[in-house]
């Protein structure tokens, strides 16, 4: 284990987020337009438009592209996986988190010292990203969005079962599933067909954009078609026992008043909570996160070694907490403004 | 155990009640039998495993996690039985498979019943290792009690009639008999037995519901067929007396007698009794409001029963000592409860008299006259010649009640529905005026969540949601700028709401699309119901 001295002088929280300063000054997953970002993922709270430079994998830029336009950035920079990159006195790199489509780790080496920037990460499989890889480290910057004990999610296999079984008892209800528009959306989609399920999948307006744009990018998610096409405020009777994937603020609006005896389903790492689960009016919860639970947050800590963890955003103190039990120096950086809850 | 935690978490999710009394149905018929009746004892609410109390699942939590993380949890999941079924650790091992070597829910029963809390503690920390996530919170659900899955004693009984295929009226009937685990009503219902007998006990007789009569029915009404009561503004009550004691049950089939003592004692007499519980004296009616002081109580202080005098006004029999009246047709029991409240001379004793009318002209009279004083709601109409019957029958028993009353409000705030409505504003705040010139501000008096058709219902949500001035979480305050006429039963001063009034079942009469919110009523109209 190497050590952790010295490096908050050169990568620090500031105000438009984590700031690097050593030769160049670059921000990752800048809060605020900034002169110079490294973006680790497409969601909008981590990939914001407006940046002087963002520097990406060729996937995230093309999440951005598709979502805010073409001039997103003056200068978009595509990085693939593992290529090294000089920037002032670093070298970054960026390796796979399995977050989203694109989703990276930012690794960044510095004076014979080694930040790994975790970004949004999970270790279960996941169809429709590469997979998370572990890179030992000497400060671990890491995100706890679900870092509580109650958090263990189930193999996503179990969850789907649970939907397609929900499908067979009540064959003429219109199954409406809750589902973030990027990475969830389509890995719920390929998690459906993985277990054999081929019929057309029904979305959203707001869902076509991104499924086409992985679909583009070489991702099979099996025939698509828009949930309320046709004259507007006619009923779709048609999608009785069927699957349609909305955002899940769709759900309670006018635009579900269409479907068929909708029966509510929401696919997030949040349903593991039945009582919140229930609050939200979700008949069939199922847990399917694109984060780490709690026994992966603390496995992959002990895969990267780091002499330090650092925490961004969720529940930090509750993992501050098990770190220090186990001996592990971790602190807080409080980052403000990273969402947890559009999971 | 699972079969019962499957069935908990499915209820817990099913918005509907017909979903859930299918999922009922189906789990009475799947699950091990010797695990029925605890679990409808758990669901009714009538299974104590009392020892086992918060602190023991605080205990097991202690074996398995650091304090401040468990706390941590627990404040973030809010229930004491979900965060430790949630932070259980499940076991991966190949000779105990998750569910393989599960107890039963008879297992637990018996086995908790017996124990210490230190006994409990260990039975429990086994079994935990043994079942999966859902099978650790129906557990735990299960011995901290409170299941909250939305399932009422009616339901149970429905689905337990759906499931064996037994009308539900002979299963109401044996319901206050009965005790966990049931035996006796599973020996029956698979017809292994005869149905418990009720022979000598003071239970609960499902009682006999009327219809509502239409205007235009009410003028077909001759006297020939139908007898004629005031439909009393009380509290429908059934007494009970038989060796075993004498008892006061509300509608529902609650024991309400150790808040009514001075209407329990000195009864001598054997049989039950259907009537109505009023305030006042027999010579005296008092209104509603009165009553309800003395319902919302366990039980009640000497002053009490003295402020707040009450009696029972009676208006059917249905057993005379052991003998069933029930099939007897109405004039004869009522000759026969006559003669028994006679008897019993207990002067809070009465019986409700019967009306003489001409024909429909002069039954018109009659309802006209139950607005004075407030104090009837309206007319009840009994076929002649019939028998007491449970359940609401078609065709027997009718109440035809006073035109309400109405005002002009105007709306104020509103929040989304449920289920169906989830997608809707259907749940509205309302007021009236109140004040002068600058002062005049809106009050607000009820809400209202019926009494519109689908059609206006879209209409109304499109409103809130074009009016919308302010939102206050899931509440949203629109501009005031649209009148409703809602009905309601009655209106009374309350302490508990600011305008000082409170509407008895408020719903939409009509929607004044087109009267100007300024020509709203105002508060002193309102006070001028009372």
């Amino acid at each position: 284990m190497g050590s952790a001295d010295g490096i908050d002088q050169w990568i620090r929280p500031g105000p438009n987020g984590l700031e690097v300063n050593a030769g160049a000054r670059f921000h990752i997953d800048a809060l605020r337009a900034s002169e110079c970002v490294v973006v680790t993922h497409g969601h909008a709270d981590h990939a914001r438009p407006g940046h002087g430079r963002v520097i990406a994998t060729p996937e995230t830029l093309a999440i951005m592209a598709a979502r805010y336009g073409e001039n997103f950035t003056a200068e978009a920079t595509p990085l693939p996986y593992h290529q090294d990159m000089v920037l002032g006195d670093t070298t970054i790199r960026l390796v796979p988190a399995g977050h989203v489509l694109g989703s990276a780790q930012v690794v960044i080496d510095h004076n014979g010292q080694r930040v790994v920037v975790s970004g949004d990460y999970k270790r279960k499989a996941d169809p429709t990203c590469t997979a998370f890889e572990p890179v030992e480290c000497d400060v671990f910057i890491t995100e706890a969005t679900f870092a509580l004990p109650v958090f263990s999610h189930p193999d996503p296999e179990t969850e789907i079962a649970k939907l397609l079984s929900s499908l067979r008892l009540f064959p003429e209800r219109c199954h409406v599933i809750g589902a973030y528009s990027l990475g969830k959306a389509q890995r719920l989609i390929a998690l459906i067909r993985q277990a054999g399920y081929d019929q057309p999948i029904y979305l959203h307006g707001a869902q076509q954009k991104l499924c086409q744009l992985y679909q583009d990018l070489g991702i099979d998610l099996g025939e698509l078609k828009p949930a309320t096409a046709g004259e507007k405020g006619k009923p779709r009777e048609d999608l009785a026992g069927q699957i349609v994937i909305a955002p899940p603020s769709a759900l309670a609006d006018k635009w579900s008043r269409r479907l068929p005896d909708p029966l509510v389903v929401m696919a997030s790492g949040w349903m593991q909570i039945r009582q919140r689960a229930k609050q939200s009016g979700v008949e069939l919860p199922l847990i399917l996160s694109d984060h780490a639970d709690w026994a992966d947050l603390i496995r992959t800590i002990d895969d990267v070694a780091p002499a330090e963890v650092w925490v961004t955003h969720g529940r930090e103190e509750a993992l501050i907490r098990a770190l220090a039990l186990k001996g592990v120096k971790a602190r807080a950086l409080s980052l403000i403004g990273y969402e947890d809850d559009a999971e | 155990m699972i079969h019962f935690a499957t069935l908990l978490e499915r209820l817990l999710f099913a918005p509907r009640r017909n979903t859930k009394l299918a999922w009922i149905s189906t789990w009475l018929t799947e699950c091990p039998p010797a695990d029925r009746g605890w679990g409808v004892a758990a669901m009714a609410g009538d299974l104590d495993l009392g020892r086992v109390k918060h602190g023991v699942v605080r205990a097991l939590a202690r074996r398995v996690l650091d304090e401040e993380l468990f706390a941590q949890s627990y404040d973030f999941v809010g229930d004491l039985a979900e965060t430790t079924a949630l932070i259980w650790p499940q076991h991966h091992d190949d000779n105990l498979r998750p569910n393989s070597q599960a107890p039963s829910l008879e297992d637990v029963v018996l086995t908790l019943q017996g124990a210490s809390p230190d006994e409990a503690e260990d039975h429990l920390a086994g079994w935990l290792d043994r079942l999966d996530v859902t099978g650790r919170w129906g557990l735990l659900k299960l011995v901290t009690g409170g299941l909250r899955v939305g399932v009422s004693a009616r339901m149970l009984r429905l689905s337990l009639a759906e499931a064996f295929g037994k009308p539900v009226e002979d299963i109401e009937e044996i319901w206050p008999l009965i005790t966990p685990p049931y035996d006796d009503l599973f020996d029956w219902l698979e017809d292994r037995a005869m149905r418990p007998s009720a022979e000598d006990r003071a239970v609960f007789r499902p009682l006999m519901l009327a219809h509502p009569m239409d205007d235009a029915m009410a003028a077909t009404v001759s006297p020939g067929d139908f007898l004629v009561e005031w439909k009393w503004d009380g509290a429908r009550v059934q007494l009970a007396s038989a060796p075993d004691g004498v008892r006061l049950f509300s509608r529902s089939g609650d024991a309400i007698g150790p808040a009514f003592p001075e209407l329990v004692e000195g009864i001598e007499w054997q049989g039950v009794l259907d009537g109505e519980l009023l305030a006042g004296t027999p010579d005296a009616v008092e209104p509603f409001q009165h009553l309800q002081q003395r319902l919302n109580r366990k039980k009640a202080s000497k002053t009490l029963i003295r402020s707040r005098p009450v009696f029972f006004r009676a208006y059917d029999i249905l057993f005379d000592g052991k003998t069933d009246l029930r099939p007897l047709p109405i004039e004869a029991r009522r000759d026969r409860l006559a003669e028994v409240i006679r008897m019993l001379d207990h002067p809070l004793y009465d019986t409700s008299a019967e009306l003489r009318f001409s024909g429909p002209g002069e039954l018109d009279d009659l309802r006209a006259q139950c607005r004075e004083g407030g104090l009837i709601e309206g007319l009840m109409l009994k076929a002649r010649g019939s028998a007491y019957q449970q359940g609401r029958i078609k065709g027997v028993w009718y109440k035809w009640k006073r035109d309400p009353l109405t005002a002009d409000v105007v709306l104020m705030y509103a929040q989304r529905g449920h289920g169906k409505r989830s997608s809707f504003y259907s749940d509205y705040t309302f007021g009236v005026w109140t004040g002068d010139g600058p002062e005049k501000q809106l009050v607000p008096v009820g809400k209202a969540y019926s009494g519109f058709t689908d059609a206006e219902l879209k209409k109304l949500d499109q409103f809130v949601r074009t009016s919308t001035t302010n939102r206050f979480g899931p509440v949203r305050e629109v501009a005031p700028t649209m009148v409703v006429e809602v009905a309601f039963d009655s209106i009374a001063p309350s302490s508990r709401h600011k305008s000082g009034l409170a509407m008895r079942f408020p719903r939409f009469a009509s929607i004044r699309w087109d009267k100007p919110a300024e020509q709203a009523d105002t508060l002193e109209t309102l006070k001028a119901l009372t």
